[in-house]
């Protein structure tokens, strides 16, 4: 039988540059409520636990959970870290529910990367500090690494990866919470400032700020929650090895062990007809083909094809990353999960406006950590 | 609850200041120990609960990332959770969680702690836990919160540094029959009375000292667990509660995010009466009057009467409520996260009868194991049973 | 000695002081600085703009009737917005204190640091703030001692916690 848990209300803040005016704290309040009004639950008396998705040096505080609980409403109430992405966040809501700990759960994650003075400094000392760390570079010479990897192996044209950018630059046109949308070419993308040869500058989005709360419920208790649960059918997240040196530079590992397992949850045999809609990781360009690969949405090496040739367009086959995905709103940290699940159940809801894909009722989410992980996590959703 | 859930492993390393051993090499070695003791292989785990405490101390961003391969976690849905210093007795509870809710079978669950790459002293990387805004800039350090909490506890209730410090004296003399432990010693009040104060009223004899380690268990379904053992120890209540961020707002003197907290895992666990029915606790105490202050909250003292308790012995080994019969922080070593995994780890084998001079005298069969963490904020409580 | 009846050996090598000082084995040294610069927000931008002015503000909470420092834009017990601001005197009472004998990096001090909760006057009973104290004696202090802020000059204060210099004891007047 598949998973059943509804995700009840979705509430999020920021999907700005830079939020001067708010603090952290601040901008989770204002999301948090929203969710909490979208949902019709109150924090203090219907919620049984809160999980929160960060790490600790995004937010320049050791111990980040310290500052969490009060604009949750999560006062004297379980609230822990994961610190991982928000779909592991979502993931451990639904082992609560799950094994009875609770029946409603909070799940937040948030971005403020606009109070970080030096953030590629900071993913490099994500790098192995004795291998690896001592390449000082940008710490994008990982992805440049995939991708001539992916490039050389799948015999994909390097023109298919700027179509990525093109086609999520331009979809986020529509979005309101777009940041980053533009209407481009590929020769100007490809014409970009190179960031880790092959990978350029348009190639690779841009960190922005935002906060994400989530409202999940047992199926029971998500009847009595409003009439726009959206389900979460199947789940699952993985980590391929930590070391730059041991992976696969071609293939998303994580993407497919995690995809194995929420698909084997939800019930899902065929995966590249079952979906209305997906919305994968575009962090870098290559990505959005390694995933979808991994995903079993394309044949392997035929991603690239498939992009040019328009199947993963908004009125395509299978629209991809309709909403503009990373490349176009923009990266969000651990809360880019969040952000992609929130663009699929707005679709699945009926309420994405201008970004509406007509008759959306399944839907497929991926996201990864970034560099230099190997780790994702998959969610399968349906209304 | 879908599944009971068994703790059928568990291993640890050396706990000392400095180790020579790699954190991914600490966490090797606890893992492979908590699977041979479970008799399996990692090939029969489908996932993996990890814990280490602030990044900060090994100047690491996503140190869980780097951590996986010592914990056997590649190719395996893997989840860090942290909770500060909660986090070692909340690792297992991530296991609870994995185990219980019926998507896996078998669980791993390890917590590692290497405080001693940061220079000048791991102190250092608690400086980061404050307020940036409103604390860092008056130069706090860890020591402030706990030094200010112990006065408060002593001013509300009347009680004297003597009275606490019995408590080092029982659990450094516990920590002589530990194998890995840093501090074991035979040491008394007075000792610690004239230890130099650091934070007074908080002394050095009052704390435990930082460190490197390792420690693990494995969790399985009762079906997997009968299978493997006779002598499953059952978790069977965990709770976790945080209290607000702004810890100079609250009344210091009693811990309600521990009773929260104990009250949510006596309830899953059916627990009515916790003095009654606690046969032993690993109490969290990486202060002295730390271990006094979470019995009370944990409703194993009443309010202001667990230094008395202390006094009377009832808390040794062989009273009639053992608490830290390990040792505790403060005699084997406190690397954050894998000090409250050696806590479980301790219960573990109490209960199974097998800690040999460290066997607590009564039959226990049903142990507690406790920790704390951030601000003054968090309680982490686990409920076994044999 | 033994971990349980069926662990008799356990894994692990301890680096001493005399192995650090011999050199016997290799490190790797560096400098991890991550930069940030805060966004302070709505509640403590204003907290410390009145700081500057040598005052302190609080926010309150119409619903549970609170008055709450250090101020914040929303209720934590009711959760919900709070409603107004509210300036609250610079006395208030010692909550609970201690003596560092150390800094931030466990070095020890010369002089040791005065710290202590001061619960305000003015803000809902036990709402404090960590402080120093200054002009006291060490063995002189009280938990319950009123304490009064001294303040940096006005053409010193830059809109920080440090505005205020420190707590020093007041007679009962
Ligand atoms: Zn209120």
């Amino acid at each position: 039988m598949p998973l059943r848990i509804g995700i009840v209300g979705v509430g999020y803040s920021g999907f700005d540059s830079m939020t001067p005016g708010l603090s952290t704290r601040e901008l989770m309040f204002e999301a948090a409520t929203r969710a909490y009004e979208d949902a019709g639950v109150d924090p203090r008396k219907d919620v049984q636990s809160f999980v929160c998705c960060t790490e600790d040096f995004w937010e320049g505080i050791s111990i980040t959970d310290e500052y969490m609980p009060d604009q949750l409403g999560a006062v004297l109430k379980p609230l822990c870290t994961i610190s991982s992405d928000g779909i592991v966040g979502l993931a451990t809501a639904c082992m609560h529910i799950m094994s009875g700990i609770a029946d409603v759960v909070v799940v937040e994650s948030h971005s403020k990367i606009s109070d970080v003075v030096n953030p590629d400094e900071i993913s490099s000392f994500a790098l192995d500090p004795i291998y690896d760390h001592h390449v000082s570079a940008d710490p994008r010479f990982v992805a440049g690494l995939e991708m001539a990897r992916y490039l050389k192996e799948t015999a994909t044209k390097r023109e298919y990866c700027a179509q990525v950018a093109v086609k999520n630059k331009k979809n986020a046109l529509l979005n309101p919470r777009g940041v980053h949308g533009a209407n481009l070419d590929k020769k100007a993308v490809l014409n970009s400032k190179v960031a880790s040869s092959p990978l350029t500058e348009l190639e690779s989005s841009k960190t922005i700020d935002g906060g994400i709360v989530f409202v999940l419920a047992s199926a029971q208790k998500a009847k009595k929650l409003g009439n726009h649960t959206v389900w979460i059918n199947g789940i699952g997240w993985s980590s391929d090895t930590p070391w730059l040196e041991d992976r696969d530079m071609a293939r998303a590992v994580y993407a497919e062990q995690s995809a194995a397992r929420a698909y084997k949850m939800a019930g899902v045999r065929n995966p590249a007809t079952y979906f209305d809609l997906a919305e994968v990781d575009d962090t870098y360009s290559y990505k959005e083909l390694q995933s979808l690969e991994a995903l079993k949405l394309a044949t392997k090496g035929k991603a690239g094809k498939m992009v040019e040739s328009g199947t993963f367009d908004r009125d395509g086959r299978l629209p991809v990353n309709a909403s503009g995905g990373s490349l176009g709103v923009g990266h969000l940290l651990e809360a880019t999960g969040l952000h992609r699940v929130l663009e699929a159940v707005l679709q699945l809801r009926g309420q994405a406006g201008r970004l509406q894909i007509q008759r959306a009722k399944k839907a497929v989410v991926q996201s990864w950590r970034g560099i230099p992980t190997a780790t994702g996590a998959v969610a399968v959703l349906g209304n | 609850m879908k599944n009971r859930v068994a703790i059928v492993g568990a291993g640890m390393t050396l706990f000392r200041r400095r180790m020579l051993e790699s954190p991914k090499e600490l966490s090797f070695e606890a893992t492979r120990m908590a699977l041979d003791s479970a008799g399996l292989e990692l090939k029969d785990i489908q996932s993996v609960v990890s814990g280490s405490a602030p990044d900060a101390f090994d100047g690491m961003h996503m140190k869980g990332e780097y951590l996986l391969d010592g914990m056997g976690g590649i190719g395996k849905p893997n989840q860090r959770v942290y909770v500060g210093g909660g986090t070692g007795v909340f690792t297992p509870i991530g296991g609870f969680w994995n185990v219980a809710s019926g998507m896996y079978d078998t669980c791993l669950c390890v917590a590692e702690e290497k405080m001693s790459p940061l220079h000048p002293h791991p102190q250092y990387a608690f400086w980061s836990i404050f307020d940036q805004i409103l604390e860092r800039p008056l130069g706090t350090t860890l020591l402030w919160i706990f030094s200010l909490e112990m006065r408060r506890y002593m001013h509300k209730y009347g009680i004297k540094e003597e009275e606490i410090a019995s408590v080092a004296v029982k659990n450094k003399g516990n920590a002589v029959d530990h194998p890995c432990a840093q501090l074991g010693a035979k040491i008394t009040v007075d000792d610690v009375m004239n230890s130099e104060p650091i934070c007074w009223p908080v002394k050095r004899l009052d704390v435990s000292p930082p460190s490197d380690g390792a420690a693990a268990v494995v969790l399985a379904t009762e079906k997997v667990a009968k299978k493997l053992t006779d002598q499953p120890v059952w978790l069977d209540g965990v709770g976790w509660t945080l209290d607000s961020t702004h810890w100079t707002n609250r009344d210091l003197a009693y811990p309600e995010y521990v009773e929260k907290a104990a009250w949510m895992a006596y309830k899953m666990a059916g627990i009515k009466k916790p003095r009654k029915e606690i046969d032993i606790a690993e109490v969290y105490d990486p202060f002295d009057y730390k271990e006094l202050h979470h019995m009370e909250g944990l409703q194993l003292a009443g309010k202001g009467e667990a230094a008395k308790m202390a006094v009377d012995g009832v808390t040794q080994r062989d009273g009639d409520l053992p608490v830290c019969p390990s040792g505790g922080l403060l005699g084997v070593g406190n690397p954050i996260a894998a000090a409250g995994m050696m806590k479980i780890c301790e219960v573990f084998w109490q209960l199974r009868g097998e800690a040999g001079k460290r066997q607590v005298k009564k039959d226990a069969r049903t142990g507690l194991a406790q920790a704390w963490g951030d601000l003054m904020q968090v309680g982490t409580v686990a409920v076994m049973r044999s | 000695m033994i971990l349980s009846q069926k662990i008799t050996s356990y894994p692990g090598h301890e680096i001493t002081p005399e192995d650090v000082k011999a050199g016997k084995y290799l490190d790797l040294v560096y400098k991890f600085e991550p930069k940030y610069s805060w966004a302070a927000g709505v509640a403590i931008s204003r907290f410390l703009a009145e700081l500057k002015e040598g005052r302190i503000i609080a926010r309150k909470c119409m619903n549970c009737e609170r008055i709450l420092v250090p101020p914040r834009m929303y209720c934590e017990q009711c959760f919900r917005p709070t409603d107004e601001w509210v300036e609250i005197k610079d006395t208030g009472t010692i909550n609970t204190y201690s003596i560092s004998h150390v800094g931030t990096d466990a070095r020890r001090l010369k002089t040791p640091i005065l710290v202590a909760v001061v619960d305000l006057d003015g803000a809902t009973p036990g709402m404090g703030i960590l402080h120093n104290l200054g002009e006291v004696e060490p063995s002189k202090i009280k938990v319950g001692m009123k304490v009064k802020a001294v303040w940096k000059s006005s053409s010193e204060r830059q809109g920080a916690i440090t505005d205020i210099r420190y707590f020093r004891p007041i007679g009962e007047e």
